[in-house]
């Protein structure tokens, strides 16, 4: 029947869809963190574009299981969206999506409600983006053969590449920022008397 | 050198403790106080008036011995309130280099200040003792402590942390986090550590010298206390006076004018008053002036951490300021952006002050970065360093003129205040 | 009772999203760290307030009650 086959269709169409949203939220998530900026936005574009194609990418993966669930072809049990491995379907590739939807909600409950929590538990929670990608990656290139040839294929290298490369810019930026005995040392350095316009940041 | 005063109105017969000085000095000047003569001069410490020692330390007025003066009773009854642990910290870090009155009231009277420990510890139900000190002073201290435990005299056990060597380590908040293990650096408040400190609990952070006078007020009571110093900031202080033949703790009342503390002989061009954190005073001003906030404060002084340093005519001011503000800059903590920032830019305007030539821009880039930082950090060492560097501004001006067309009135390039050699370098250092 | 502004000093770094959002009650420095207006924030101006205070990256900036006592900062 079409509709089933239209379901189908539709939960890996939503599935990549939001396999691109993930990877730019977490490029964009570093982007925030380093202070970048993008050309031409200010910088409040940043944090509002980190934070609204989140929210889009959750419901991206909304529709993405909802059509899982209702295509008939194969059963899988709308639980098994949030319990791992719950399925019987793929069991292990689906419970990957399982564990990094439960990573994202837990990311976004947490914003949502980050003004009434502790600074640092928030932060500690925030990191589990740095797992939860990886996961839904697995995912996807595990769950259908979609991805594992053709143009969807380089769609989720280019992806995987994004992300390389934004977490090793994290990386040498956090080698980089200064201990803090050599804090107040590198201002003394980079001190001209007449005003220098150049902040050192912690 | 102590002042003594008779005061004839006092009925409070004390044992052998005369309404005079020393109060917290040893009788013998240079003669440390053991067990012994500690109990043979003030007895056993009185516990069993918990209740009791709050109005008293209220009706004596005494107020904070290490710089900011806050009202002691204030303090104590806002972490007795608190239900649940609490915790009590003797604060003998003395991280101002120019004050040497904490370490030398712990060799010389430490059972003072244990006593005053225990009976503010009972005082608000702590149930944890910390002294937080010198590692110069430790294994002294750590002698004493066994003597008390040995004598019977502690009711709570004192757990003994050494305080590195940094200017902000005595800091309330910088030093609750060290005790629970981290770098000796502030927290952001609120919530200040009266309300949550070491290990969530309500914590009291009192000064060595605080702690002594309320043992000796639990017993001899707030009338003798009274008996020295004006109305409103009674009792005796430690301060520490540094002139050229060298610096010296003195037991003083408050309120006594600050000439009596000078040698008459020394020609000094300005005194600095307070600490590193305080303010510099031309001579002349400071000839008529008492020690006391109500007079300082009318000159933007304050009595601070006690410090009394007479800058001899033959130095340079803006040279000492220089040195003392560059100092100031790299004890910065390095978290807050405005003091990261501009410490280190106002040492090194200060700097080129202190050299020769014109800089008017210089001059103008030192007072904006001194308003930009002005309450801008987590803790008070911008806004010390800003009242440091504004008067010294002000008192050493014509020294300022002087340098801008290349002389200095200086004939003797030797430092006199106090700085330590150790700059930090790790994050062991804050430990 | 209006709310006012407090920025954590050691939770920001200079991220300027806040002054972005409401230039009205916050500026910044030669470095780049707020200058935030220590009155009550008007209250035409509320939602903005509460927009920067969620925006801000490292929650640096809250809302505080404003007689709430600004405690005499120690030492």
């Amino acid at each position: 029947m079409s509709g089933a086959t239209g379901f189908w269709y539709a939960s890996r169409a939503t599935g990549i869809l939001a396999l691109v949203l993930l990877t730019a939220v977490l490029v964009l998530g570093i982007l925030v963190n380093r202070q970048g900026r993008l050309p031409g936005l200010p910088r409040f574009a940043v944090t509002s574009l980190h934070r609204n194609i989140s929210l889009l990418a959750v419901a991206f993966i909304a529709v993405h299981v909802l059509t899982a669930v209702l295509d008939t072809f194969v059963s899988i049990p709308v639980l098994s969206s949030v319990i791992p491995f719950a399925s019987g379907y793929e069991r292990f590739w689906l419970g990957l999506g399982a564990i990094s939807f439960d990573l994202m909600l837990a990311m976004i409950i947490t914003s949502l409600v980050r003004g009434r929590l502790n600074r640092i538990l928030w932060r500690a929670i925030h990191l589990l983006a740095y797992l939860c990608w990886p996961v839904a990656f697995a995912h996807s290139i595990g769950s259908s053969k979609d991805l594992q040839h053709g143009w969807l294929l380089d769609l989720s290298i280019a992806c995987a590449l994004a992300v390389a490369a934004a977490v090793a810019w994290r990386l040498a930026s956090a080698a980089r920022q200064l201990p803090r005995a050599a804090r107040v040392a590198a201002v003394f350095a980079q001190h001209a008397p007449h005003g220098t316009r150049q902040r050192i940041s912690r | 050198m102590t002042m003594t005063r008779l005061d004839d109105t006092t009925t409070e017969a004390a044992g052998n403790q005369a309404a005079g000085l020393p109060r917290l000095l040893p009788l013998v000047p240079g003669l440390p106080e053991d067990l012994r003569a500690h109990l043979a001069r003030h007895g056993r410490p009185p516990y069993g008036h918990k209740g009791q020692l709050i109005n008293a330390v209220q009706q004596a007025g005494l107020t904070g011995r290490g710089g900011a003066a806050f009202p002691v009773h204030r303090k104590l009854a806002i972490v007795a309130a608190a239900s649940g642990r609490t915790v009590i910290v003797a604060n003998g870090a003395e991280s101002e280099p120019a004050s040497h009155k904490d370490a030398l009231l712990l060799r010389a009277a430490p059972n003072l200040v244990l006593d005053g420990l225990q009976l503010a510890a009972e005082a608000i139900g702590a149930s944890d003792a910390h002294l937080f000190l010198h590692p110069d002073v430790s294994p002294e201290i750590t002698r004493a402590l066994a003597q008390r435990q040995a004598a019977g005299l502690d009711r709570l056990v004192v757990t003994i942390t050494e305080a590195p060597p940094r200017f902000l380590a005595g800091q309330e908040s910088a030093l609750v986090n060290r005790l629970a293990g981290g770098p000796a650096v502030p927290t952001f408040t609120p919530p200040r550590v009266t309300e949550r400190g070491l290990g969530g609990a309500p914590t009291l952070v009192q000064n060595v010298e605080t702690l002594a006078h309320l043992a000796l007020i639990a017993r001899y009571g707030p009338r003798w206390f009274r008996a020295l110093g004006t109305k409103n900031e009674p009792g005796s202080m430690l301060a520490t006076v540094h002139t050229e033949h060298g610096a010296q703790v003195i037991e003083a009342e408050l309120g006594i004018p600050l000439r009596n503390l000078l040698p008459a002989t020394q020609d000094s061009q300005a005194v600095l008053i307070g600490g590193f954190h305080g303010a510099w005073l031309p001579a002349s001003a400071v000839h008529g002036l008492t020690l006391d906030n109500a007079a300082l404060n009318n000159h933007g002084a304050a009595v601070g951490a006690g410090v009394i340093a007479a800058l001899p005519a033959d130095r340079c001011g803006l040279t000492e300021s220089a040195r003392v503000v560059h100092y100031l800059a790299t004890e910065s903590a390095g978290q807050c952006g405005p003091c990261l920032n501009g410490l280190p830019r106002m040492a090194a305007a200060l700097g080129v002050l202190a050299g020769s030539g014109h800089h008017s821009q210089v001059r103008k880039d030192l007072e904006r970065w001194a308003g930009l930082v002005t309450g801008r950090g987590a803790c008070n060492h911008p806004d010390g360093t800003v009242r440091f560097v504004r008067s010294a501004l002000t008192v050493f001006g014509p020294e300022i003129s002087l340098h801008a067309r290349g002389h200095c009135s200086a004939t003797n390039r030797k430092p006199f205040l106090p700085l330590p050699n150790a700059l930090p370098t790790s994050e062991e250092d804050w430990i | 009772m209006p709310d006012t502004l407090r920025v954590n000093p050691i939770a920001c770094t200079g991220h300027g999203v806040c002054a972005e959002l409401l230039p009205e009650l916050i500026a910044l420095d030669e470095w780049g760290y707020p200058i935030v207006d220590p009155h009550p924030v008007p209250p035409a101006l509320d939602t903005e307030a509460r927009r920067a205070v969620a925006a801000c990256p490292t929650l640096a900036l809250k809302l505080t009650r404003t007689d709430a006592p600004r405690p005499v900062r120690p030492k």
